[in-house]
């Protein structure tokens, strides 16, 4: 029995803070343009202390207005989608639980796209209409995963898988349909792309947004340990079960759905990145939640940096790069655990 | 050790010696029906049961499969509520007590869950612990030292930095019982503890709860199939037949021959055993006849 402190909580996450600090200066060097490491330490350091009219033009644009936000968007999607995984993971209690493998950030995508056809001009639409979406199918898939009354692991992955493939056949639809200009492309919507620049103000929305969901599961998290050892058990174990999967449903629903909705359906972040967090800090959510949501940025900002550097000046969609790296780690968990 | 302390410190005033027990769960004419679909006719009934459980007793609830058992001790529980009668501990309703302050009360020895993330034995012993603290919160050492303390309490001090899922059966049982006695409840509630273990592990269980009870002044209520330990081990029998509670009693009274072959439909033989506990012999050639439908 190693104790867990809070100590300890906080140590691992200055671990990873200064891992994806490190990562993130590697991104915003790397590009068409490059900058060296002092010329970067020294715009940035005027960028943050407010002395902002020293800053080079060449500085301002390609790293202020593209890399910068880019980055950011990157750490809030990745951070999202992990956190999400490991809720979904604790709420189904399915290890392979994750947005995109079970459906959620298709479902996600094709209620942004609805919310965009709809209604273009309502800003904050897209957002709350992929969450609508990412909800209706964890809904859909939690039934359709029952059988007689329980949970089975094995119906309830394919439910997800048939649930994303149809989904996906739905955003083609619509998307070769209804070509409109409010549409990204629709590489977007099925495997993620970061290259999009948002607004701003939403990019603060979001950070708010993950905020207060990520927050609210982290609120449960002892709660979640008890409920992953046995859902019959953590009744009498003092955990108000139905309270605690109902934070966890509508919080991961609303990370799916506000990562998706600016970034596309970014697939095995949510599974890939708490299990490696497991492996190097055990399983207890009051580490794993923390830590996965920093593992999730680390993840997603280094996935970013490669999909747009590895065969420049052509770019790889996020989404490719993550696949590439998460499908042949669900194949080894599936395997495993089967054994 | 803080095992004095932390008892009465967890436990409401224990009662002095020269009092009668304290009377901790009394059934009173609970009853039940399960109907899987809202105005379908139930699939399941317990009919009215009335019995009551002081501290140190030990209670077997006996019967054959599908007879009610696991029901009725859900009710004494509190996950579900009785549809007409009350089911309380220490004059509280169990079903309408709060989620946490019933499990500081009453801890439930369930049939294995299958776990899903691997777990050691000693983390698993310290969710007993989760009834007592808040939602994110660090375990305290006093948490620390009563998982300690359950562990030594089953004898499985040994078992508490391996893998529950590499333990045998036995061993998890013993855990999981230490998990239970982590809650610091008064109540212990069991639901077939013995069914997949072997005989010496099952007679070891059993004795540990019989010592639970007597020395620490535990109510243990297990559910159980094994009319040959509970004659054994329990202070009073419950004996239910297809959702009816056909007798409440010490062994000795609820031991009848014909009463018993009626409800476990199988020809047996009573014999007056030490300690007027009575011995069941099981007659026929088919050895399987202790478990009559399973």
């Amino acid at each position: 029995m190693k104790p867990l402190t809070l100590r300890r909580v906080l140590w691992s996450c200055a671990l990873l803070a200064a891992v994806l600090l490190g990562i993130v200066l590697l991104a915003l060097r790397l590009g068409a343009v490059p900058f060296s490491f002092a010329d970067l330490g020294q715009n940035l350091w005027w960028l943050v202390s407010g002395h902002r009219e020293k800053i080079s033009t060449d500085f301002r644009l390609i790293m202020v207005d593209i890399r910068l936000p880019r980055i950011l968007l990157g750490i809030v999607v990745g951070a999202a989608l992990s956190v999400a995984g490991a809720g979904f993971q604790a709420l189904l209690r399915n290890p392979l639980a994750d947005p995109y493998v079970l459906g959620v950030s298709s479902g996600a995508a094709l209620g942004a796209i609805l919310a965009l056809l709809a209604a273009p001009a309502i800003p904050l639409m897209t957002p709350a209409a992929a969450f609508l979406g990412a909800a209706a199918t964890i809904a859909g898939v939690y039934f359709l995963g029952r059988r007689q009354g329980q949970l089975d692991s094995g119906t309830l992955l394919l439910a997800g898988i048939v649930m994303a493939s149809f989904l996906s056949a739905m955003i083609m639809f619509l998307m070769t349909t209804l070509a409109s200009r409010e549409l990204r492309g629709i590489s977007f919507w099925l495997m993620g792309d970061l290259s999009t620049s948002i607004p701003r103000g939403l990019l603060w929305i979001l950070v708010v947004g993950f905020l207060a969901a990520a927050g609210a599961i982290l609120t449960t998290a002892s709660d979640l340990n008890v409920l992953l050892a046995g859902e019959r058990e953590a009744l009498h174990l003092g955990v108000d079960v139905t309270r605690v999967k109902l934070v966890v449903y509508i919080s991961a629903s609303v990370l799916t759905g506000l990562a998706v909705s600016v970034s596309g359906a970014i697939g095995y972040v949510g599974l890939l990145v708490p299990h490696v967090m497991r492996m190097f800090f055990g399983s207890d959510y009051r580490l794993l939640i923390p830590t996965s949501a920093l593992g999730g940025a680390i993840a997603i900002v280094l996935a970013d940096t490669l999909a747009r550097t590895l065969i420049a000046p052509t770019e790889l969609p996020v989404g490719a790069m993550t696949a590439m790296a998460g499908a042949p780690v669900f194949i080894y968990l599936l395997r495993r655990r089967l054994a | 050790m803080s095992e004095t302390t932390s008892l009465t410190e967890a436990r409401p005033a224990p009662s002095t010696q020269h009092h009668p027990p304290h009377l901790r769960i009394n059934v009173e004419q609970a009853s039940y029906a399960y109907s899987p679909r809202k105005k379908a006719a139930p699939l399941f009934t317990l009919e009215a049961t009335t019995f009551q459980a002081r501290e140190r007793e030990f209670v077997a609830i006996l019967g054959p499969n599908a007879s009610g058992k696991s029901t009725l001790l859900r009710l004494i529980a509190g996950a579900i509520a009785p549809l007409s009668g009350r089911v309380e501990l220490d004059g509280f309703e169990t079903c309408h007590l709060d989620v946490r302050t019933r499990a500081q009360r009453i801890a439930l020895v369930q049939q294995e869950s299958p776990l899903i993330f691997p777990i050691r034995a000693g983390d698993y012993v310290l969710q007993g612990r989760h009834p007592h603290g808040r939602s994110l919160w660090f375990e305290k050492d006093e948490d620390f030292a009563i998982a300690e303390n359950a562990l030594a309490q089953v004898g499985a001090e040994h078992l508490r930095d391996r893998w529950m899922h590499e333990i045998s059966g036995g061993e998890k049982q013993r855990v999981v019982l230490a998990r239970a006695l982590a809650q610091r409840p008064l109540v212990l509630l069991l639901d077939e503890p013995t069914l997949h273990l072997d005989i010496r592990a099952q007679i070891d269980l059993l004795c540990r709860l019989r010592r639970l009870a007597d020395e620490h002044r535990y109510t243990v209520i297990e559910v159980t199939h094994d009319l040959g330990l509970a004659a054994e081990f329990a202070d009073q029998v419950v004996l239910l037949h297809r959702g009816k509670c056909l007798r409440v009693g010490p062994p000795a009274a609820v031991y009848q021959r014909e009463l018993l072959e009626q409800v476990f439909e199988v020809p047996l033989e009573i014999e007056a055993g030490p300690a007027g506990r009575p011995r069941v012999i099981v007659q026929g050639r088919r050895q399987e006849t202790a478990h009559p439908q399973g």
